[in-house]
């Protein structure tokens, strides 16, 4: 199948997706809601693109006392709560994992800062961070948690600057996993029909619409309708 | 035998690409990238999650983050090009079917009386040797194929067009307003080429997921391959696509006039040879001078179509300068779906008087923020802004969950867009003692702003300051300084360079005719934004497909003439 027969059949061979669209705008298309589902494993990538990221992939940066670490750090930093899961158990390590490959520079900041949890252990607690209790890890982490707010963050010492790199690692790892979103409560990336800002939200925030700025907008039960001007340029239909 | 080759498959080679192959003439586009359909499941990044990025749509690899879909950047690999004096000028290319179209803005703002005409009006740059009324036909012919939606406004060097209905504004989007018109600034709805209501029956209608960096499935945004390519293909139009063929020079004959073009195959490294009647560069303003400086002969010992020496020179980008800042009254927010179309809803077209002003062209304000879906860096410094409550920045736990929550989607950003005057010093040319890895000499970039564009720049960050204090807001970083030039972008930041290929009456002081014909070689044309003489405060891209429909006419009417 070349790209136009495959463009084809996404489009009409939606005909089955009936059940799909219940709950739907009764607006939208069907070819719009089609598009939705079609998410296969590839992202997009080029082929040049998709090696980079299986060289990546076959490598392993981290040791598995590293690894074994993270797992507790990372959990550390946003640990579980009564709905979600830490951001260890959403998957955090691994994409560290495949981040400091992608991004070297990253890779001795990360593995000296380790090393310097792990001696700062030894040297309070004589055993390894991973070991250590939990109260003594936070601890440890609470010494280089809180940056100084009156210095610039490359003027931090060093341990508190691996700290802030984690925290940061790890949080955008945590939010922008499947778990994260849905913590989040991220409710876009799916064809929807915008129709303005609901009236509650307008009303917490003390902000309304100019009706005469609303009056110029897309009436959106009119969208499927083919456009059509006067010989001014106004929208006749 | 072709009748017209085409060089780049952008916006100017895509409307090019359409209007010729519909008169029934024989075409081959030449596209250095490869094919891109933003409906091939295997290209496509649309409705795609940060997981299924493995680095989480980062912007280490694509400069726009891994799903921008411009294949391509400031830097690519095998293809270098050099700077002159200290220059810093950045280079965007993309190298795809569709080019650039493929991740653009979708801002499509027509230029308006004065922008053909500013020295006239303040004694800058030079007056277009056409006019808005030459153009405006041009406008509302891709206004109707295309399609924008926006407002008739009726303001002063903003033309109106055919529009369709805009989106309504998002939450924020009504705070900038409010902050705006407190200050006497204008805010109205955006001017944007995607499709809030259906057009005809080959594209999409949008459905409103805020991607289109990333190329719309359905077609229901702009882009060259989607909305002209494969629409010329469709109706029976003789294209054929030359892909990862990168072009050379254009060859000539023992008369000089042009027989068609050699290209590097990306694919097996050789060379080869199409011929054409006429030849279309619309490679890129830079890339279309650097062809025509590459192509030398006994004819043109200067390159083609230089004898003026004025190709590569007048250079300009836009201007750009940014800041964000923090609105405490959008803190603590209900979420709901407001990804909205790909952009803003809502911008502020230049408004200011610039003859009481230390620089002589306007800006246009684009506004960001709002609830959007999370990406590589989302969550840094995730409770930075405690700093404004007096209260802990850092920190573990789960506390941190709820600072994230209670700081979403309360940050805006705005970011100016001006004009720059074009100046015979500013320029590209090639460099001499450097190749890209397929032996063709690359560009060598001149480039410097002048106190214009830094005064400008300062105007805009003074603008955002008083916007956001009237929003109750508090900007995120300190005003850039002077020794920065006010936070002002090296040039070739916006991605909007023009001018490298000016069209005048006078072949001295100019490449290009008013119909984009080199003025020494009858059957070469150009349709990219290498001739436009000034770049407006708009975008250039509804200016590019406009003329160069306007100059598609003028070859098919020169054909049919005989004249070619």
């Amino acid at each position: 199948m070349d790209r136009r027969d495959s463009l084809k059949s996404m489009f009409l061979g939606s005909l089955g997706t009936g059940l799909l669209l219940t709950g739907c705008d009764p607006n939208l298309g069907e070819k719009e809601v089609e598009i939705a589902k079609a998410a296969e494993d590839y992202f997009g990538r080029t082929p040049e693109e998709l090696e980079l990221i299986e060289k990546l992939q076959s490598e392993q940066f981290f040791r598995e006392h590293e690894m074994d670490t993270l797992n507790v750090l990372c959990a550390l930093i946003l640990p579980a709560n009564e709905e979600y899961g830490s951001a260890t158990d959403a998957g955090v390590p691994d994409f560290l994992e495949f981040i400091v490959k992608d991004m070297p520079y990253l890779q001795t900041p990360i593995r000296g800062g380790l090393m310097w949890l792990d001696h700062t252990s030894n040297l309070e607690y004589n055993t390894e961070f991973k070991s250590a209790s939990e109260e003594n890890q936070k601890a440890i982490l609470d010494t280089i948690a809180f940056p100084d707010p009156e210095k610039p963050s490359w003027e931090q010492p060093v341990q508190v600057q691996f700290f802030s790199l984690m925290r940061n690692l790890t949080m955008t790892g945590y939010y922008t996993s499947e778990m994260g979103i849905k913590d989040l409560d991220y409710k876009g990336n799916q064809p929807n029909i915008w129709d303005g800002v609901p009236e509650e939200v307008l009303q917490k925030h003390g902000v309304s619409y100019d009706p005469e700025w609303i009056a110029k907008c897309v009436d959106q039960s009119q969208r499927g309708v083919t456009a059509e001007w006067d010989d001014d340029g106004n929208l006749i239909t | 035998m072709y009748d017209v080759i085409i060089v780049g498959s952008g916006a100017g080679g895509g409307m090019a690409t359409k209007v010729l192959a519909d008169a029934g003439l024989k075409v081959a586009v030449v596209e250095a990238g490869p094919h891109f359909d933003p409906a091939d499941p295997k290209q496509r990044t649309q409705l795609k999650w940060p997981y299924e990025s493995p680095r989480r749509g980062a912007s280490n690899r694509r400069p726009f983050g891994d799903f921008d879909s411009a294949y391509g950047g400031w830097e690519i690999e095998g293809e270098p090009y050099t700077q002159k004096d200290g220059t810093q000028f950045d280079w965007f290319r993309s190298r795809m079917l569709g080019g650039r179209t493929n991740h653009w803005g979708r801002i499509s703002l027509r230029f308006g009386e004065r922008d053909f005409k500013h020295k006239s009006y303040d004694g800058h740059g030079d007056d277009w040797p056409i006019s808005y009324e030459d153009v405006k036909p041009y406008y509302d012919k891709v206004d109707k194929l295309i399609g924008v939606f926006g407002t008739k406004e009726n303001i002063e060097n903003e033309p109106d067009g055919f529009f369709l209905p805009p989106p309504k504004p998002r939450l924020h989007e009504l705070f900038y307003i409010k902050g705006a018109r407190k200050s006497n600034i204008p805010v109205i709805p955006s001017r944007m080429s995607m499709l809030t209501k259906k057009l005809n029956d080959d594209r999409g209608i949008c459905f409103y997921c805020g991607q289109c960096s990333r190329a719309c499935a359905v077609y229901a945004d702009f882009s060259a391959g989607t909305c002209l390519i494969f629409p010329a293909q469709k109706s029976g139009g003789q294209v054929d696509l030359f892909v990862n063929a990168m072009v050379r020079e254009v060859t000539t004959n023992d008369e000089g006039k042009a027989t068609g073009v050699s290209y590097i195959s990306k694919d097996d490294r050789k060379e080869y040879k199409l011929k054409g009647r006429i030849v279309v560069l619309a490679a890129s303003a830079c890339s279309s001078a650097r062809i025509l400086l590459n192509s030398k002969s006994e004819q043109h010992p200067n390159g083609l179509g230089n004898s003026s020496d004025m190709v590569g020179r007048y250079l300009h980008d836009s201007t750009g300068a940014s800041r964000s800042a923090f609105i405490p009254d959008l803190m603590n927010r209900d979420t709901y779906n407001e990804d909205g179309v790909g952009g803003m809803h809502v911008y502020t077209p230049w408004w200011g008087d610039n003859k009481k002003l230390n620089f002589p062209r306007g800006y246009h304000i684009e506004v960001w923020g709002g609830l959007g879906m999370p990406s590589y860096g989302f969550g840094f410094n995730p409770n930075d802004l405690n700093r404004f409550f007096n209260q802990k920045v850092g920190g573990y736990g789960n506390s941190l969950r709820s600072d994230i929550k209670k700081y979403y989607g309360s940050t805006i950003g705005m970011a100016g867009r001006g004009e720059s005057i074009a100046m015979k010093g500013n320029y590209c040319e090639i460099d001499p003692t450097t190749v890209d890895e397929f032996g063709i000499p690359v560009l060598r970039f001149n480039y410097k702003w002048s106190e214009y564009e830094v005064n400008q720049a300062k105007h805009m960050n003074d603008t955002f300051e008083e916007i956001v204090h009237n929003m109750g807001g508090t900007m995120l970083q300190d005003a850039p300084s002077k020794e920065s030039n006010y936070g002002l972008e090296n040039p070739g930041r916006i991605i909007h360079e023009v001018g490298t290929t000016r069209m005048g009456s006078d072949p001295k002081t100019s490449v290009v005719n008013e119909f984009q014909q080199l003025h020494d070689v009858d059957n070469v044309f150009i349709v990219d934004a290498g001739p436009f003489v000034s770049q407006a405060d708009k975008n250039p891209t509804w200016t590019i497909l406009a003329l160069s429909w306007r100059a598609s006419d003028y070859i098919i009417e020169q054909l049919k003439q005989q004249n070619i």
